[in-house]
Formats: structure tokens, C-alpha cells, sequence
């Protein structure tokens, strides 16, 4: 079997930090494993600015910052990039099994860095009721449909929850003409940055409901209309009254869980709650040269630390390969 | 003037099974079907079970044809390569009262004729079954319970149905039957439908729950649909082996009771909850049915978790009191209703359309065989249940099964394709017949892909493309404009 030093799942900003840092660290076969036909990972639908700002001192939108890292990754002969390539299979001895348009390869790795990013949770997971109707999408699927694909998923939105991909989208909609008719959360305060409660909420004149859920979702084919609630006191507290809200869209914006199936599937036990590996220093796993960085690990605020933690994992896979540091 | 020797009004599972069946004779027939695409009607959201036929009062018709069609859907599944999981059920007694009440559902079984039946007790359950609660004192064991894809199993008899010369016709909505009273025109019926005007001799009424309505226009009144509401919820497939066999508690008069089951795709799925209702297009799920849900499948498993509920649906059982209606009407001649086929409508299909025949038979309708009849099908190909040795040679074959659409469940853009080809115009029919977008995120990673793939498939544009039909397209509009 076709056996690498290190292989790194995932082309986004942690997988290219890491696997920078692990030729500087003196690993010289090193091949990175991206399922989509780019490098980037997330931040190729982030077309705001707000990113580098602790990395590079700069503003930059989403893609400059992974184009940074890009250009530095291609300049390195080291390093060997699989686009469309997709990881379905990984045992505890870190086999890789990964598909390609025309192609299914197994490799072992000696060292192995995950940096599959995380997914957005679903309507399903906080369980709320009424129709599934066409009209509801996670935040960033959202953000895809317009930015990468032109489309405008909706016109009148109702957005749940308060995290920033929701924030952002809540002004990317406005900018587009749409109309965002309120932002629910259910805790007493956003879940977002602050820059962005101001900068897409407040300035946008936005309504946004703390202490409030969606109730239940109503339309037959599409979504209609929302009836939120009102918690006394915020999550888990008792209803005080209804209202309902007509909308075409429900936006959900409630949390990111790590991408962990495969790492699951090789046998890393997971916290049950997070997803994210049970650990006591960032990056490590219970199996001994697997490691994993970067919203994989755990869902990070901003950019900026993944990629600094992520030069971490690229380092410790140095020393697991028992490399000596040169500098 | 094309004249049908039959009209099938509806493409569930009932109307697609009648209409394989008819297949086999040199016969004109055409089935109507209102939504975008079969099986959207009841035959999409449902356990999935192939009930074994316990649970039934030994005189009713749905027990006969419930046993009789679990065991024709096996030779059925081979013939048309649909995948029948045959893992047996368990109803569970907890209390020696409760035992009692086994040994009567054993004695009714043995009147239907359920093959295999036994009593178990706790030592075989703790060891057979470790997740249950161990408060269970006993068990009915049924082995021939099993699991299928109910709308795959839809899809599969319907291209088997086409294949062997029934017109299918989706987005064709019966809006009136009118008799023909021109003693020189050889056809009993006009059917109005949104897509214009059939003749026929004979109509088969087999609308789910709209089957009053199509009664009603032709004067029958005497059949009235009662939606029974039933909402389940999914789990994710990392439970698959929650549990080996289905569970179910004690019937009760209305229903089977709220069930520990498992797709045949390998989701753990709780449910269902049996309300009565009135609206027939709602089928929204509420906070109560999931408290209830929740409660009672921990009833039976303590350690299911609210916290791996990957989703959820609601369907509608279309009663007409307490048993199947499968009737010819000998005022109007030419006439059958196939009505209140509530559960167990699924695993009884092939009986229901082998009883049909037989009636259709004793009335003067004597088809000849066709000396070809195409009874098997290729089965669909999907990258989830076969080795990485067959994906291998797959890709060597065609190089887009290598190309992965949905990360979930690992669909590739060469099964999306084949789902178009084989009739898929929908969101919903590709997730139906692929499982793209049924995993845990839900569509938030394939949706951009899929809108893709149907735009160059069926050269549609991004804003006219559906969830599942007209009214539900999936965005608004297109940025700018
Ligand atoms: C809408 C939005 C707004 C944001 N705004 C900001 C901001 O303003 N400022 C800021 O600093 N940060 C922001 N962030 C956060 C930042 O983008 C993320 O922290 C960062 O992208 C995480 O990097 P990552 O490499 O861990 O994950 P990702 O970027 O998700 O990359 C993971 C990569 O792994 C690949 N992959 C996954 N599974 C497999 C597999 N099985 N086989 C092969 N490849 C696989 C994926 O295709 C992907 O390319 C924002 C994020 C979002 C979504
Ligand atoms: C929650 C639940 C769980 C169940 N579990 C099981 C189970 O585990 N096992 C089992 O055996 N059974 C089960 N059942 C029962 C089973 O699902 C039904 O008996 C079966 O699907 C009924 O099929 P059908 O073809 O009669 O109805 P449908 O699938 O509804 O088909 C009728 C079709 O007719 C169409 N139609 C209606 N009006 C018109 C018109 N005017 N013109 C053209 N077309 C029209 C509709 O659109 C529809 O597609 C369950 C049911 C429910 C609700």
C-alpha cells in the first residue's frame, strides 16, 4: 500500500496552516486531501471583510485570506494537493480510503492531521415543529446560494438564532433587496461578535427577539409564516405569549458542529455534546499521530486562531515522525 | 379515439402494485397521478414496515391480505432488486397481565396464519436484545417481520409497471369522471383530468386519502376518509444497532402503538403517534407528538437520546372505519374502490392487487397473458450498500461514481443522474430515490449540487426548480434582479 509521512484531510485555512507548518517543520512528504475542486474550505462563500485582522495585522475579505495561504502552499514542491478528493474511510492505523472523479485510492499515513471543518445544525436538531415546506435553509447554505451561486434563496426572511453566519447574512440579504423581518434568539444576548450585532443588526434597524424561540414553522409548499415564543427568562423557561410572523424564508443560524464521522469512524471517542475529540491539549486525539485542527477540533470565533493553532498541528505531527526541529 | 381498458387513479403503493400486476396482461392501461412525482401521497411517510400480520382481528380483511402480502413482497423484492430486510418484531409485555394479552395476540396470528410465531421471555430478550428495557417480562416473537424503502418500493414496481407498457402519468390530477351514455361508444367512462380528457372501461379508485372525493364523483357517498395522523422521528444511522429486531409495545383500538423500528436505510426510527384529524394536507408534526414519541419509544429503550434526532415527518393514515374497502360497484359497472387502506397498506399491496384482479375476473374482465412479461428489473445501483471493491470497479466503469454529491450518505453525481433519467423531477424524488439530502446535515452541503445536476438534466432554470411541485420552488429568485 501506498504509504505518506503525512496526509492532511481538508484544504481549508487549517489544513493549509498545517501543512505549511509541517514543511517547515521538516516533513517533506506531505499530500493534502480537498474534496471541492478548491482550496479554502469555507471561507470561499465569506466575501465580507473581517478576516487577518490578528494574523496579518490587515482587513481582508475571506478569499484574500485563504489566497495568502494559497500562494504560499503552491510554492511549495513538498507538498502534493488532491483536489476533488474525497475522504469516505479511515481506520484506527490511518488507512485513508478517498474517491475521485475516475479514481478510489487507499493510503496509509504515518502521521495524519484532520482539518475537515464543521457543518451547520439543522432545524431538526433544535426540533422545531410545524411543515417542512420548501423555504428553510441553514445560513451558510444561504450564503452559498447567493454568493457563490447568484441565486436569492428568499425575500422576506425570519432568521433563528444569532450566530454570525446568521448576522451576516441577515445584512447580505437586506443588501440584496430582501427583507429580514426579525432575528429570534432564545438566550438573553447575541451569540455573535459584536462587531457584528452593530454592523448588520443595529444598522440595518433589524428587530431582533431575545428570550424568543419559533415555535412551529407554517406552509404547505412553502414556508408562510413563523409563530415564535416568548420564555420567561430565556431557554427552558415558560411561554408567556405567541406571535406570528409572515415570511417566505427561515434562515437557521443555531450553531456549528465539528465534522467528525470519519475520525468517529476509526475510533476517537467524541465528546457526546460537542462533537469535538475528547482531549486535554488542542490538537491531540486518543490515537497516538492522528491529530485534528481547526473547526474540526472545536468551532472556532475567527479565522485568525485556526490558522495560529493549526501551525501547532503541523508541528506536533514534526515530532510525532520524530523529525528534529532545525530552527 | 385511444381508449384504456383501465384507469389506476393514484401512484401510491397501492395503484403502482395494481398497475405491475395488470402488467402481465395484454391490456391498455394508464395511472393517473395528481403530485410531481409518485409515492408523494401517504406511500412516502410511513414505518416501512412489512408487517408480519399479527395486531389483527383474525376476520379482517386487512389481517388476510396483510399475510398474504408479506409473503408475495419477498419474491416481488427479487424480481425487481428492491432491498427487504427481514428482521423479525418483538411485542413486548410488561407485566404478567400484559402476558396474558400476548398468548391472545399469538392465538389470532395462528388463525391468520402468521408463519413462526413463539412467546419469548426475559432471558431470551436480555440476551437477544440488550437495549430494551429490563423491566420486559416477555415478548411475542414475530419472525417475518421486515423493512423497506417504501417510496423506492413505489418507484421500482412503477418502472417495472412502464416497462412492460402501462402509461405513467404524473402531475395529472382527476377532476371529474363522467359515464358514457352513447350506447355506440365502446368505453364506460370519461375521466377529466388536468392533463385532458382519458376513456375507459374500467377504473380502479385507488387515491389514498383522497378516494372519497373520486367516489363522490361518481355518486358513491358511502366512503368517507378520515385522516389518522402519525408522527415519527429519525435517528442518526451512527444507532443503527440500537436495537436487533422492531419493537412495539401492546396494540391499543387505534393503532400498534409507538414502535422502536429501523429504517431499511439503518436510521433507528421512533414513532408513530395516531391522532385524528381533519385537514387532509396537514401534515405538520407538533411539540406534544414528540414529547410522546419520546416517552414512550424510552419506554421500551431507556438509553434512546432526543439528542440524535436527525429528523422528522408526519403522515396520514387514510381510514375508512376499521378495515380496507376493496369493492366492485355493481351499480356502475367497470367501477372498483380500493379505499381506508390505513396500515398495514404496505405490506398488503400485493395482495390488494391480486385481489383486485381476481374480482375484476368474476365480473366479466378476461384478459390474455402477454407471452413476454418483463418481470424482472435491474437494481438501482447506490454506492452506500455495495464494498469499496465494487465502488472500485464501478468508477473504472464510469468515472462519476466517483464523484461525491452528498457527503452524508455518499451519493455521487452518477446516481443523481440515473434518479433524473429514471424519473426524478423534484428535490424530494432525487432525495427519495438516492438519499441525498436525507442525512444529517440535511442538504445545507449538496443543495448547490443538486440544483446543478437537475438544471442540466432536465433544462430547467435554478428558479423553476422544486421541492416537490409547483408552489415550492427552492429560491426566489436570481441576485439583481
Ligand atoms: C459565514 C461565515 C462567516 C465567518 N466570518 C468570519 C470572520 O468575519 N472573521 C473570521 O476570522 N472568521 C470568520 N469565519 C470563521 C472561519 O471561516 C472559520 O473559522 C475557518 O474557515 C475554519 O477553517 P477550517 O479549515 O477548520 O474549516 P473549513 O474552512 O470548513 O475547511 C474544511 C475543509 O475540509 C474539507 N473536507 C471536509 N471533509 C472532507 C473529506 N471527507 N474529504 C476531503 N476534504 C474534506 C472541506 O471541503 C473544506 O475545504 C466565518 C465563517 C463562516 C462560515
Ligand atoms: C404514519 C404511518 C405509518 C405507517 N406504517 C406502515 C407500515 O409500517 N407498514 C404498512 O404496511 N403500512 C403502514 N402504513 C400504511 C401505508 O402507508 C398506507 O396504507 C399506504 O401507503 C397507502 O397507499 P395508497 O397507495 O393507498 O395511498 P397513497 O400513497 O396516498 O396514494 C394515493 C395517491 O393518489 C393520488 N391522488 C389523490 N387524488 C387524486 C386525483 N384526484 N387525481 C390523481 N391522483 C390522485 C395521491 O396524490 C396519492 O399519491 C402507515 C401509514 C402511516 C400514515
Amino acid at each position: 500500500m501506498n504509504e505518506r509521512d503525512l496526509v492532511i484531510v481538508g484544504g481549508g485555512p487549517a489544513g493549509m496552516a498545517a501543512a505549511i507548518s509541517a514543511y517547515e517543520n521538516g516533513i517533506r512528504d506531505i499530500l493534502v486531501l480537498e474534496r471541492d475542486q478548491f482550496l479554502g474550505g469555507i471561507l470561499n462563500q465569506c466575501i465580507h471583510t473581517g478576516f487577518g485582522l490578528e494574523y496579518f495585522d490587515e482587513v481582508l475579505t475571506g478569499p484574500e485570506y485563504a489566497d495568502r495561504f494559497e500562494k504560499k502552499i503552491r510554492g511549495i514542491s513538498g507538498i502534493e494537493i488532491r483536489l476533488r478528493s474525497f475522504v469516505v474511510d479511515l481506520t484506527e492505523n490511518k488507512v485513508i480510503t478517498y474517491l475521485m472523479p475516475g479514481k478510489i485510492e487507499t493510503v496509509k499515513a504515518r502521521a495524519l492531521i484532520m482539518a475537515t471543518g464543521c457543518r451547520e445544525k439543522t432545524r431538526e436538531m433544535v426540533h422545531i415543529a410545524g411543515t417542512r415546506p420548501a423555504g428553510i435553509f441553514s445560513a451558510g447554505l444561504a450564503q452559498k446560494l447567493i454568493n457563490i451561486e447568484g441565486l436569492l434563496p428568499g425575500k422576506e426572511i425570519v432568521i433563528v438564532g444569532s450566530g454570525d453566519i446568521g448576522l451576516i447574512m441577515a445584512r447580505r440579504f437586506i443588501l440584496e433587496g430582501a427583507k429580514v423581518k426579525a432575528v429570534i434568539e432564545v438566550q438573553n444576548e447575541s451569540r455573535g461578535l459584536l462587531r457584528n450585532m452593530i454592523q448588520c443588526i443595529e444598522d440595518f434597524e433589524v428587530p431582533i427577539y431575545f428570550r424568543h424561540k419559533v415555535s412551529k414553522i407554517i406552509g404547505r409548499d412553502r414556508v408562510e409564516k413563523v409563530e415564535i415564543a416568548e420564555l420567561d427568562g430565556g431557554p427552558g423557561g415558560k411561554i408567556i405569549s405567541k406571535k406570528v410572523i409572515e415570511c417566505d424564508t427561515v434562515l437557521m443560524s443555531v450553531g456549528l458542529i465539528p465534522e467528525n464521522e470519519l475520525i468517529e469512524m476509526a475510533g476517537v471517542r467524541l465528546d457526546k455534546n460537542t462533537n469535538s475529540p475528547i482531549s486535554d491539549e488542542t490538537n491531540k486525539t486518543s490515537i497516538p499521530g492522528l491529530f485534528v485542527c481547526g473547526n474540526a477540533f472545536k468551532v472556532y470565533d475567527i479565522v485568525d486562531t485556526v490558522s495560529k493553532d493549526s501551525v501547532e498541528a503541523g508541528r506536533m505531527a514534526a515530532k510525532h515522525l520524530g523529525i528534529k526541529d532545525e530552527g | 379515439m385511444k381508449i384504456h381498458d383501465v384507469v389506476i387513479i393514484g401512484g401510491g403503493i397501492i395503484g403502482t402494485s395494481i398497475a405491475r400486476e395488470m402488467s402481465r396482461y395484454r391490456i391498455k392501461i394508464a395511472l393517473m397521478e395528481k403530485e410531481e412525482e409518485l409515492a408523494f401521497g401517504v406511500s412516502k411517510s410511513n414505518s416501512g414496515i412489512i408487517h408480519p400480520g399479527t395486531q389483527n382481528d383474525p376476520s379482517s380483511l386487512k389481517g388476510k391480505l396483510c399475510v398474504r402480502g408479506n409473503a408475495m413482497v419477498r419474491e416481488i423484492s427479487k424480481e425487481l432488486g428492491i432491498d427487504l430486510k427481514e428482521v423479525g418484531e418483538l411485542i413486548i409485555a410488561f407485566s404478567e397481565e400484559e402476558k396474558t394479552r400476548l398468548l391472545a395476540l399469538k392465538k389470532d396470528a395462528d388463525i391468520l396464519g402468521v408463519p413462526g410465531t413463539s412467546i419469548v421471555d426475559n432471558v431470551w430478550l436480555k440476551k437477544n436484545e440488550p437495549n430494551l428495557n429490563e423491566a420486559a417480562v416477555a415478548a411475542l416473537y414475530a419472525p417475518t417481520a421486515g423493512i423497506i424503502s417504501p417510496y423506492r418500493y413505489v418507484y421500482d414496481l412503477a418502472e417495472n409497471a412502464a416497462c412492460n407498457g402501462v402509461e405513467i402519468n404524473v402531475d395529472t390530477e382527476v377532476l371529474d369522471i363522467v359515464r358514457n351514455s352513447k350506447k355506440r361508444d365502446k368505453y364506460r367512462f370519461e375521466i377529466v383530468t388536468s392533463k385532458g380528457t382519458f376513456r375507459a372501461n374500467y377504473i380502479i379508485n385507488a387515491a389514498g386519502l383522497f378516494a372519497d372525493e373520486i367516489a363522490s364523483m361518481v355518486g358513491i357517498e358511502d366512503i368517507k376518509i378520515s385522516p389518522r395522523k402519525g408522527e415519527e422521528f429519525i435517528l442518526d444511522k451512527k444507532k443503527e444497532h440500537l436495537t436487533e429486531h422492531l419493537l412495539f409495545p401492546l396494540p391499543s383500538k387505534k393503532s400498534k402503538g409507538i414502535l422502536v423500528t429501523r429504517t431499511s436505510d439503518g436510521n433507528p426510527m421512533i414513532g408513530p403517534t395516531a391522532v385524528d384529524i381533519d385537514d387532509k394536507y396537514d401534515i405538520s408534526t407538533s411539540d406534544e407528538g414528540f414529547e410522546e414519541v419520546i416517552r414512550s419509544a424510552q419506554r421500551l429503550m431507556p438509553s434512546i437520546n432526543e439528542g440524535d434526532i436527525i429528523s422528522y415527518f408526519a403522515g396520514l393514515r387514510p381510514a375508512c372505519g376499521d378495515d380496507f374497502i376493496i369493492r366492485y360497484e355493481d351499480d356502475l359497472p367497470g367501477f372498483i374502490n380500493v379505499a381506508g387502506i390505513q396500515s398495514p397498506g404496505l405490506t398488503a399491496a400485493p395482495a390488494v392487487a391480486e385481489m383486485v384482479l381476481n374480482i375484476l375476473k368474476t365480473k366479466g374482465f378476461r384478459p390474455m397473458r402477454k407471452l413476454f412479461f418483463h418481470k424482472h428489473r435491474k437494481r438501482t445501483i447506490h454506492l452506500f450498500d455495495v464494498t469499496f471493491k465494487e465502488t472500485k470497479r464501478l468508477i473504472e466503469k464510469d468515472s462519476e461514481y466517483g464523484d461525491i454529491v452528498c457527503r452524508c450518505e455518499m451519493v455521487s453525481a452518477k446516481e443523481i443522474r440515473d434518479a433524473i433519467k429514471r424519473g426524478a423531477s423534484t428535490m424530494d424524488g432525487i432525495k427519495f430515490r438516492t438519499r441525498a439530502q436525507a442525512g444529517r446535515c440535511h442538504g445545507s452541503f449538496c443543495t448547490c449540487r443538486l440544483l446543478e445536476i437537475l438544471k442540466e438534466e432536465t433544462k430547467k432554470s435554478a428558479t423553476d426548480i422544486t421541492k416537490r411541485g409547483p408552489g415550492s420552488e427552492i429560491v426566489k429568485g436570481v441576485k439583481g434582479e
